[in-house]
């Protein structure tokens, strides 16, 4: 039916004087854009196929791809943008929910790019890190309710678990499935090298990983996959999934075609069966409920590692984390709407949720207000695209901060937001082995390395700026932030004052 | 334009101390010569002297130093006061009259000690219940500032030079073990009473040269254990962070410099064992105390000072001795100007905490 049609969203131009009909744009588009003419002299592409990951372009030897944006319109209507009256038609013709990738692209406001930082002028020098030691190091856990002593007056190390970072960062929850071996590998060899942790989402451990067990954070979900006496003993800390800012009030779906053989052993379901990870947790339906699998989790690893506890950045986020961190929690972690995922219903990714800096600072405050901040760490998520976003979420109050994306991103992701076709081309959000091995783990594992060692080196210069040579003492010192061109609603919510005052 | 207390100003100054090893008399004017050395550390904007040993016959009666604005104020403080305190004597502080210093508060003295009835109700000790009283009184009465509450002590201060403010309390007329004191060199501030240093809870003073950068994180902290920092500014949290260490929690003065001025992560690593295992949890269970940015502090206490420079060593300080004297001083000039002929002169490195404690000093 013609009502169905709907003009593909990019173009592919291709520079027929420099294309050398090599075919390597044929080998390399796993969404079967580009092909061959039948007299192989020319090669023609698909456009309604494209979903714009720049693989092709990439990989021309030649410099003869490029993608624009397709100018092919309706006719201009405020009320129905042009993605509006293509998603509808997409319904009516399916009757189906929509499925999107990565995170809420929408224009909403971004806060961290209306906060501005400080830095010494003449009453407070600055610091120089290449002069003077500057420090990054954080630990993640609850402080001691009280100093104990021996008898000989010397005190008594009775700190709870924690979790030491070299760096304030940490590689959010990406399970194997939703992303592939290689790109597993890639995160836990560079947590090892940079001495922070990569978390494994809910997709269970693979038995290849668990040499990295000392940078590796695993988590507990509603699915309750892969979760086995040696999940748990090849893990720093174990991390119970409430929720995810992409989908908050959503479960997880892993379609059977990517329930390989290493997939379902690691997940513990029968090879080709879909992966349905429930919408809540069948045994915690209130905040005792989650009390007692918080317990349950401690006397399983006997007391000796910590509990996270994620959610999603809803409305009343600030409510939930106190009573997380009166349940025994030792980090909570909270996500933010931009934050990432493999699929997510569309209108769920685009509507529900609230953005993190508003989320974190809430939730620091009422943690103080309460009394209880220095029960748990607090880690942010959803989204820490820059090392200033990492400043400024330290100063609102993170201890640490979860990237997903970003690290995506290191590893060759081009953000088409399509990782729920499987036919990722980049060899990260897919499980077919050919795809796979376009990504070399190692190379992965450098590019991730630099991005933190960047993120680390710019850190160092802002904290140095600002007369700070330690990331404690940035931790919630909003006196650092200046916000710009918000309302004095969103500047008292953020507990910061406006550029000039 | 605000206020001191509404907004924070960053200043710089000058501090010094004396201390007797043997609890032996010094002379409060000694202070103020070394302070009037450092004029130029100073712009008229603060000055102020902490004194320990000064009421030896009130020494068991905390002795409340306030600040009115108006009669109308002191009214309504006295009448709190009253409600929870037997009132020893009161009266206003001797001060002398002279162009240097202007617009003074009503400014007056009272040793005091919590009602029986009234510390028994409230379920805590009795330094807790003075602490409570002081913080209420200082965030919610207005024009009422309580800004000296130890016993057998006390603190000082007012908008001008230092040595303006020595004269002007008449200094020279107390005698105690140690007493400390500050120039003050503010910035973008019309100076304020009460924003001079030596600022003080308890018997903790908090004399301090410096701006910290870590400010907001360690005002964050104390006043989640309950502190209200109404007045914005480095010293009055450096106190807040004191007492809250010291007293409540139980580290001794030591153990606080490890917090303030943390060692380096690597300085740490290189520790004998048992050191590093301390060093580590000190930083580890106290993070949002450490402070940045340059600093030195000399903090007073019941039979002690403890004089700390930041982990950079961004500020000057000295320590120096002659016979049982003791003499911290951001200059050695100023020491010298009143003890030509010291024993030694000593500069403390960056996050090294001196400790001087008065002998026998339970018998204080």
């Amino acid at each position: 039916m013609p009502v169905n049609f709907i003009y593909p969203s990019f173009e592919i131009v291709r520079n027929d004087t420099r294309c050398t009909v090599c075919g390597v744009c044929v080998a390399q588009c796993s969404n079967g854009v580009h092909r061959f003419n039948d007299s192989r002299s020319r090669i023609l592409s698909d456009e309604s196929q494209c979903v714009n990951c720049h693989r092709c372009v990439a990989t021309c030897p030649e410099r003869a791809l490029k993608i624009v944006r397709s100018d092919d319109c309706f006719r201009d209507n405020f009320n129905w943008s042009q993605k509006t009256i293509k998603e509808l038609y997409l319904q009516a013709g399916s009757g189906g929910v929509l499925l999107s990738s990565m995170g809420n692209p929408e224009e909403y406001p971004t806060y961290f790019d209306r906060i501005l930082l400080n830095a010494s002028q003449v009453t407070n020098p600055s610091i120089d890190p290449l002069r003077e030691p500057m420090e990054t190091r954080v630990f993640l856990g609850g402080k001691p309710d009280k100093i104990e002593r021996n008898p000989n007056g010397s005190l008594i190390i009775n700190t709870p678990v924690y979790l030491p970072l070299k760096i304030p960062v940490m590689f959010s929850a990406m399970s194997y499935g939703s992303i592939s071996y290689n790109a597993h590998e890639a995160l836990a060899k560079a947590s090892k090298e940079l001495g922070i942790y990569y978390n494994t989402g809910e997709g269970g451990l693979y038995k290849d990983f668990y040499e990295y067990g000392k940078n590796t954070i695993v988590q507990v979900a509603s699915g309750r996959f892969g979760v086995q006496t040696e999940y748990f003993s090849n893990a720093a800390a174990i991390e119970i999934k409430i929720g995810q800012g992409a989908k908050p009030g959503i479960g997880g779906h892993l379609p059977g075609e990517k329930v390989k053989a290493a997939i379902s052993e690691t997940r513990m379901i029968p090879e080709g069966t879909d992966a349905i990870s429930p919408a809540p947790h069948h045994d915690i339906y209130s905040i005792e409920d989650l009390r007692q699998l918080v317990f349950s989790i401690k006397e399983a690893v006997d007391y000796k590692k910590p509990v996270i506890v994620k959610v999603a950045a809803v409305h009343n986020v600030a409510a939930i984390a106190s009573g997380i961190a009166r349940s025994g929690a030792d980090i909570i972690a909270i996500d933010g709407y931009r934050g990432g995922t493999g699929a997510a219903p569309t209108r769920i990714r685009d509507n529900v949720g609230i953005p993190i800096e508003p989320a974190l600072s809430s939730v620091d405050m009422r943690l103080r207000e309460e009394g209880i901040r220095n029960r748990v760490s607090l880690v942010v998520a959803g989204s820490v695209r820059n090392s200033a976003d990492l400043v400024k979420a330290i100063a609102l109050g993170a201890d640490a901060v979860y990237i997903g994306t970003a690290a995506l991103l290191a590893m060759g992701c081009h953000l088409c937001r399509s990782c729920h076709s499987g036919k990722c081309n980049w060899g990260i959000a897919t499980q077919n082995d050919k795809l796979v091995s376009r990504l070399h783990a190692e190379t992965a594992k450098e590019r991730l390395v630099n991005l933190i060692t960047a993120w680390k080196r710019e850190l160092q210069e802002m904290m140095g700026g600002m007369g700070i040579n330690s990331v404690e003492a940035l931790k919630g010192n909003r006196l650092m932030l200046r916000g710009i061109g918000m309302t004095e609603k969103e500047l008292e919510i953020l507990g910061i004052m406006h550029a000039g005052e | 334009m605000k206020k001191e207390g509404e907004i924070r100003i960053l200043a710089g100054c000058a501090v010094a101390g004396i201390i007797s090893k043997s609890g032996g008399k010094i002379n409060g004017g000694e202070i103020v010569k070394i302070l009037s050395v450092m004029r130029d550390r100073s712009n008229g904007l603060g000055g102020g002297f902490a004194g320990y040993g000064i009421y030896p016959e009130y020494k068991d009666y905390y002795a409340l130093h306030v600040f009115y604005d108006s009669r109308d104020a002191k009214y309504v403080f006295e009448k709190l006061l009253e409600e929870s305190f037997d009132i020893i004597n009161l009266s206003k502080i001797p001060t002398k009259k002279i162009p240097e210093i202007t617009n003074e508060p009503l400014i007056w003295r009272y040793f005091v000690y919590p009602l029986p009835t009234r510390l028994a109700d409230s379920q805590s000790d009795e330094r807790e219940f003075v602490a409570r009283f002081v913080l209420k009184t200082n965030s919610e009465v207005a024009g009422a500032q309580i800004f000296s509450s130890g016993k057998n002590m006390g603190v000082f201060k007012a908008v001008g030079y230092p040595e303006d403010v020595g004269r002007f309390y008449l200094l020279d007329e107390y005698e105690g073990y140690c007493f400390t004191g500050h120039g003050r060199y503010p910035t973008n501030s019309p100076g304020w009473w009460g924003g001079a240093h030596p600022f003080a809870l308890l018997d903790y003073t908090t004399v301090h040269n410096g701006e910290i950068s870590s400010y907001d994180t360690n005002r964050q902290s104390m006043e989640m254990q309950g502190y209200k920092c109404t007045l914005k500014t480095d010293t009055e949290v450096i106190t807040y962070m004191v007492d809250y260490l010291n007293r409540k929690v139980g580290l001794d003065m030591s153990e606080i410099a490890g917090i303030f001025a943390a060692p380096f992560w690597k300085t740490i690593e290189a520790m004998p064992k048992d050191r590093r295992k301390v060093a580590t949890y000190l930083r580890q269970t106290f993070p949002s105390e450490l402070i940045t940015g340059p600093f030195s502090i000399i903090v007073g206490f019941t039979g002690g000072v403890m004089a700390l420079n930041d982990r950079l060593k961004l500020r000057s300080m000295i320590v120096a001795e002659k016979g049982d004297r003791v003499y911290i001083s951001s200059e050695e000039a100023a020491v010298r100007m009143v003890e030509p002929a010291l024993d030694s002169v000593y500069s403390p490195m960056g996050g090294e905490a001196v400790v001087i404690r008065v002998n026998n000093a339970d018998a204080l």
